[in-house]
């Protein structure tokens, strides 16, 4: 498997990969917005407004790299928990988030029923999860197998943490998609921690290597650098759309974050351990690389900090004013017949 | 109207459900070129090809978790599990997965599978080719679980799963695949998902039950009647869940004294649903405390022929418990 260099040259690499400026100006505004929503939903919970925050700071980068590689009008996406970047990416709204992150009634991921970070909607082809780990790899087996047998020109893309790497649905999804060729992308954000459990307590090898027991490719990238994570989903789509199968991409990251509002991470790692790591950030890398194209600059950056900032207040004071759903209606969507609720069954 | 086999019933459900609808497709171990172990899908490869009859992985989590994705994308696919004992490898697929899609979506999405799955002993399968586990799933909000003991009913309720737009376990009985014959209409008809069936009328008792058992419960109320006067009002409840209650309460008002039978074990089975229900709303209709004959508490049936006998239920069994019931 090979192992992607990490960027050191300051040449333009994007144009070499296809991407317009605009496109990479507006990756990073992705990246930057993914980040602020992050800390402010962490200060929304500190501050009692909001129940619970799983926070995905540290993987922006990686996570709107990749939505940039697919075709965000006709692939099917399966994000994990903490992919708050990524489905900003194929078109969620921060209104939506905090919709959700308030558990509102108008919450289009599950109006107000799961907690944060479970993500669906129908409208942008991102595919309801659970929180069980990795039931969503054969998901996007089974869409891929339709999207194969119904001679459609889409992809799946499917995302999870390395500790999830170990759960059986990951293992049998992947045999499955190898076997019939299947046009899905599995990615896996290896931010080196399952909540408390280091990697070198979830593996004994590379997630990416996995893949050769499946009989497709499995590369890994740094996770940190936003466009070798673009140039190897973009290959990947290519090779699915080509009818050529799967393929398995490791991305190296560190999850900035304690696991959730709930975790105290410093019981199990050391400040200094992720204050090395912040030196990595993907999002900064981003904007320096941007810098050093002459694309960005500090002013612009600021200004779009405030900008993003005063839209995520807006979207913020818009959901904390939303209805909550009606406690009658923790009744309906059990069946598809149950408009008068689930006693109609009883 | 042709007779024909349980087995044969099931297989025409599929056929007619592909032939009309080109998003039906079946998937499962076996199913393919083999035609499945007890020959459910055979012939079905050779006339809609290996991708509509997919012979998958041996890997139940996959089978019923890839289906699940292919009906969210609007699929309707028919996932075999080989045995129901093989089917919990695949329980987090169903209750954390299927059952929640709808819900958790806030009705955004759907997931219409069919997961197919014999249950039952008498075959000699000893522990892990013999299970009813239907007592796991019943209780699970969000599925729909139906158990046919007859080949039209076989028919019938299989059409009307494929076409449910909620997820629905189709637990086949597999003593009943080559035992069970019956007529079974050419035409397309459904038998409706959450309606019982009254099999039989009478006055002295009320049997409830489904799936194979049944049988035993017809030859017994048959011969009971010829030899003893005594006749029983008999209820299939053909869906597990959700539950007909109003046929459930109607049937034990008939006669008072009630019976439930089934071949899954009795503590925490759909019997003691159906005992609750009729609790909570026909106490003061009942001339007998309710009565359960099921299979023992024990994990499962063993395959030495002395054992699986005394495990099963048979005529006698039931007879016996119907008669002391009668004269309560």
């Amino acid at each position: 498997m090979k192992e992607q260099e990490t960027m050191t040259s300051k040449t333009n690499r994007h144009e070499q990969l296809g991407l317009t400026d605009g496109q990479v100006l507006d990756m990073y505004k992705y990246m930057v917005l993914a980040r602020k929503f992050d800390e402010r939903n962490l200060l929304l919970q500190r501050a009692g407004k909001i129940n619970f925050h799983v926070s995905g700071i540290g993987q922006e980068a990686c996570q709107v790299a990749a939505a940039f590689a697919l075709d965000r009008e006709k692939d099917y996406f399966l994000p994990y928990y903490r992919d708050y970047g990524f489905v900003m990416a194929v078109g969620m709204t921060p209104r939506e988030l905090m919709l959700s992150a308030f558990a509102k009634a108008e919450d289009p991921n599950s109006g107000g029923r799961q907690m944060p970070g479970h993500f669906g909607s129908k409208r942008l082809r991102i595919v309801t999860g659970s929180s069980p780990v990795t039931t969503q790899v054969p998901h996007a087996v089974g869409i891929a197998l339709a999207a194969k047998m119904q001679k459609k020109d889409f992809v799946t893309f499917v995302t999870f943490g390395e500790g999830s790497s170990n759960q059986g649905d990951f293992h049998e999804g992947c045999n499955f998609a190898g076997v019939h060729k299947l046009p899905v992308i599995l990615m896996c954000e290896n931010n080196q921690y399952a909540i408390s459990v280091p990697i070198h307590k979830q593996l004994s090898g590379k997630v990416s290597d996995r893949a050769l027991g499946y009989g497709f490719p499995g590369i890994r990238v740094d996770g940190n650098d936003a466009l070798a994570v673009y140039a190897a989903v973009k290959e990947a789509r290519e090779r699915a759309i080509r009818g050529e199968g799967p393929t398995l991409i490791e991305s190296m990251m560190y999850r900035l974050s304690p696991h959730s509002t709930s975790d105290n991470d410093l019981a199990y790692r050391t400040k200094e351990e992720v204050e090395e790591n912040w030196k990595k950030d993907g999002v900064v890398r981003f904007k320096n690389y941007l810098i050093d194209c002459g694309l960005w600059d500090e002013a612009r950056d600021q200004d779009l900090i405030a900008q993003l900032n005063l839209e995520i207040k807006e979207a913020t004071e818009s959901a904390d004013n939303a209805p909550f759903p009606k406690p009658e209606d923790t009744l309906l969507h059990v069946y598809a017949s149950d408009e008068g609720g689930a006693q109609a069954w009883r | 109207m042709a007779v024909m086999e349980y087995i044969d019933a099931i297989r025409l459900a599929m056929k007619e459900e592909m032939q009309r609808d080109e998003s039906v497709f079946v998937l499962g171990e076996d199913v393919g070129v083999k035609g499945g172990v007890f020959t459910t899908t055979k012939g079905l490869m050779e006339q809609f090809g290996e991708m509509r009859v997919m012979d998958t992985p041996l890997s139940e989590s996959a089978i019923a978790g890839v289906a699940i994705g292919a009906a969210m994308y609007g699929m309707k696919p028919i996932a075999e599990m080989q045995y129901s004992d093989f089917m919990l490898p695949a329980t987090n697929q169903i209750i954390s997965e299927a059952a929640k899609i709808r819900y958790r979506s806030n009705n955004d999405w759907s997931c219409p599978v069919v997961i197919r799955a014999p249950i039952g002993g008498g075959i000699f399968g000893g522990l892990y080719h013999s299970q009813c586990p239907e007592s796991i799933f019943v209780g699970t909000p969000g599925l729909k679980i139906v158990a046919p003991f007859s080949a039209y009913d076989a028919k019938g309720l299989l059409k009307a799963a494929v076409r449910d737009p909620d997820p629905v376990l189709f637990f086949e009985n597999k003593k009943c695949y080559k035992l069970i014959k019956g007529e079974v209409p050419d035409d397309d008809y459904v038998v409706p998902i959450g309606k019982a069936n009254l099999l039989r009328e009478g006055a002295d008792i009320t049997v409830i039950g489904y799936s194979q058992p049944l049988h035993f419960v017809m030859q017994a109320a048959e011969e009971l009647e010829k030899e003893e006067g005594i006749t029983a009002h008999v209820l299939d409840l053909r869906t597990l869940q959700p539950l007909d209650q109003q046929a459930i309460m109607d049937a034990a008002r008939q006669t008072g004294k009630v019976l439930i039978v089934h071949e899954d074990n009795k503590t925490g089975g759909v019997g003691a649903e159906v005992a609750a229900i009729i609790a909570e709303h026909c106490l003061y209709d009942l001339d007998a405390p309710i009565m359960r004959l099921c299979g023992p508490d024990v994990p499962a049936m063993p395959i030495s022929p002395p054992m699986e006998k005394f495990f099963m239920l048979n005529k006698d069994k039931v007879k016996e418990s119907m008669r002391q019931l009668a004269l309560y």
